[in-house]
């Protein structure tokens, strides 16, 4: 297999905000438009079967990387290819490899987790037989208690869904996982959990993961490497020590990745209204 | 390539499923539609009855009546094939799955198939029960009626429908906001021009000139020939093929607008918004 799970070359992304819903409300061509760079030229590797983290302030980019990964949004230039597949040409092809958990777990609410597990199965052309037994499975290992698994979705609590929504993602057996704040609102204990399902999914599975994550000692901990991001740009990557290497001695004391993150990002102009 | 054709088919399944556990668990709300309807359909054909009272006029109220049934659950058939296509990323943009969706490993035709058979057959036992209850309580006489005829009819009518259904779910994807608004302008419009409850002839000349392509128009002429006059398969041809032909014409246009469209909100950030 390739060496290389995702290759990012100049990847660039900008949204463009419109004023009005209606053709001519925004089609002022010169004026109104304001556009925000959301990528600005992001290249980067991750290697098979590495914890690869990304951070960055709120607006950074990081969740567009992660949805032009995921082939739910198209750059507007540069490539980018998973396992060797592009993910504008070969979208179906990435698609079998990869699934994704976000920050907000998307589900059914009035369906239970085992019918949206199912429905997710399914689309990945799994069996509801086969499926049924390791949905109980991971869910249970995920500390999802029995009886929640068959009432809907809206009567559990945020922590909960959001492990139904990284069960959702492990039931396909993806080779690259992307969690986009996959700990966001989970309690210390099942943040742990969540750590070493990931570490566990990367030693038996060979699974490379991509994180982003607000929490840095959660990127300590479990990144091999770490990209900051900031105003759509990667403005340091290299593992977890290095970075640390980079920052003085911050008041007396060794630099956490705190200090790091603090001196690198938020300078930079947001790109708004160029 | 067989495997992949098994997903594929496997997939499709995962809507009919994810539908009916839906309607499942928003029971009281289909009660609540489904009463809706009967209420509706039952007053549009009361005014078959009614007629001769109001205006003293001399009429057949009991073909009247069934001119207008069959206008009521044409029209509730073929709308609701239209409502569950054009709401095919709506539901899932309310619920917040759209991404996990459009991310899986399924062709558009897999996805759109799958709601497809759900759409028909719900629509079909939709459609089902609102009939149990006009037949009830109307004497409906079908003695002299062309059955498979209008059955026949009502496939084109099908076709055509899931065409023009496709081609509108295009508009959640282009227009987040707005997009489930203008399928309802598309559906009134249909109801308009089709003559749903009056035939088109009525019409001022520009309505005439839209009935002409809209497949409704054929579908119910056709199945009105069926019942009501017991016309012949060579007679009811020519309301057939129009409506067999638009079908023919807008599922493939349908499917290729909606890559076209789903391109772009991938483009322009469409899809979601938040996270
Ligand atoms: N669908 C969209 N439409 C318009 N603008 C968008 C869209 N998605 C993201 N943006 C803009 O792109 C920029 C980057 O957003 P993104 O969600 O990638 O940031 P983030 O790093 O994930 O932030 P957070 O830490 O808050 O999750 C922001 O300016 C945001 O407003
Ligand atoms: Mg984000």
């Amino acid at each position: 297999m390739n060496e290389i799970a995702i290759q990012a070359r100049d990847v660039y992304k900008v949204f463009h905000k419109q004023r009005g819903h209606l053709p001519w409300e925004r089609s002022d061509g010169h004026s109104g438009r304001q556009q925000a760079v959301a990528l600005d030229r992001v290249s980067f590797e991750v290697r098979v079967a590495e914890i690869f983290g990304v951070l960055g302030p709120n607006g950074s980019g990081k969740s567009t990387l992660v949805r032009v990964i995921a082939t739910l949004l198209l750059p507007d230039g540069g490539t980018v290819t998973v396992f060797g597949h592009d993910v504008v040409r070969e979208a179906i092809a990435v698609q079998r490899l990869i699934n994704r958990v976000s920050v907000e777990a998307s589900f059914f609410k009035k369906l239970s987790p085992m019918e949206n597990l199912i429905y997710g199965a399914r689309l990945y052309g799994l069996s509801a037989a086969e499926s049924r037994t390791r949905i109980i499975e991971i869910l249970t290992r995920l500390g999802v208690e029995r009886w929640a698994i068959d009432q809907p979705v809206e009567r559990m609590s945020r922590g909960m869904q959001q492990k139904v929504a990284i069960a959702r993602a492990l039931l396909t057996r993806p080779a690259l996982l992307l969690l986009d704040e996959p700990t966001t609102g989970l309690d210390p204990r099942s943040k742990r959990e969540v750590h070493t399902l990931v570490r566990e999914l990367r030693d038996l599975n060979s699974t490379t993961i991509l994180l982003t994550t607000h929490d840095m000692l959660e990127a300590e901990s479990l990144c091999e490497r770490i990209a900051i991001m900031d105003a759509g740009r990667i403005v340091a990557l290299d593992t977890p020590e290095a970075l640390r290497g980079t920052v003085a001695l911050h008041q007396g004391h060794p630099p956490t990745l705190e200090d790091v993150f603090l001196e690198l990002t938020g300078k930079l102009l947001t790109a708004d209204g160029k | 390539m067989i495997s992949s054709a098994a997903q594929q088919l496997r997939a499709s399944y995962a809507f009919v499923e994810r539908n009916t556990n839906l309607i499942k668990r928003y029971w009281s709300w289909e009660v609540v539609w489904l009463s809706y309807s009967i209420a509706n359909s039952l007053s549009v054909s009361y005014i078959g009855l009614g007629l001769e009272r109001i205006g003293g006029l001399q009429v057949d109220g009991r073909r009247l009546v069934l001119y207008l049934v069959v206008g009521t659950l044409v029209w509730h058939y073929l709308s609701m094939i239209f409502y569950w296509l054009t709401d095919i990323i709506g539901l899932e943009r309310w619920e917040g799955t759209i991404e996990y969706t459009l991310m899986a490993p399924i062709r558009r035709l897999t996805h759109m198939a799958g709601q497809t058979i759900f759409a028909v057959v719900y629509s079909l036992l939709f459609t089902g029960v609102i009939l149990a209850v006009s037949v009830m309580l109307f004497e409906i006489d079908l003695a002299s009626a062309n059955l498979a005829g209008a059955a026949l009819v009502m496939l084109s009518g099908s076709l055509s429908f899931i065409g023009v259904g496709i081609v509108g779910s295009t508009l959640p994807l282009l227009f987040p906001e707005r997009g489930s608004q203008m399928t309802h302008v598309i559906i009134a419009a249909l109801l308009l021009v089709s003559g749903v409850y009056y035939p088109v002839e009525v019409l001022p000349g520009i309505l005439q000139r839209l009935a002409i392509v809209s497949p409704a128009t054929y579908v119910l002429r056709g199945v009105r020939a069926a019942l009501l006059d017991g016309a012949s398969l060579p007679t009811l041809w020519p309301e057939i093929w129009p409506a067999l032909l638009m079908g023919l014409v807008a599922i493939p246009a349908g499917l290729h607008a909606f890559g076209l469209a789903e391109r772009y909100a991938k483009r322009a950030g469409k899809l979601a918004r938040s996270g």
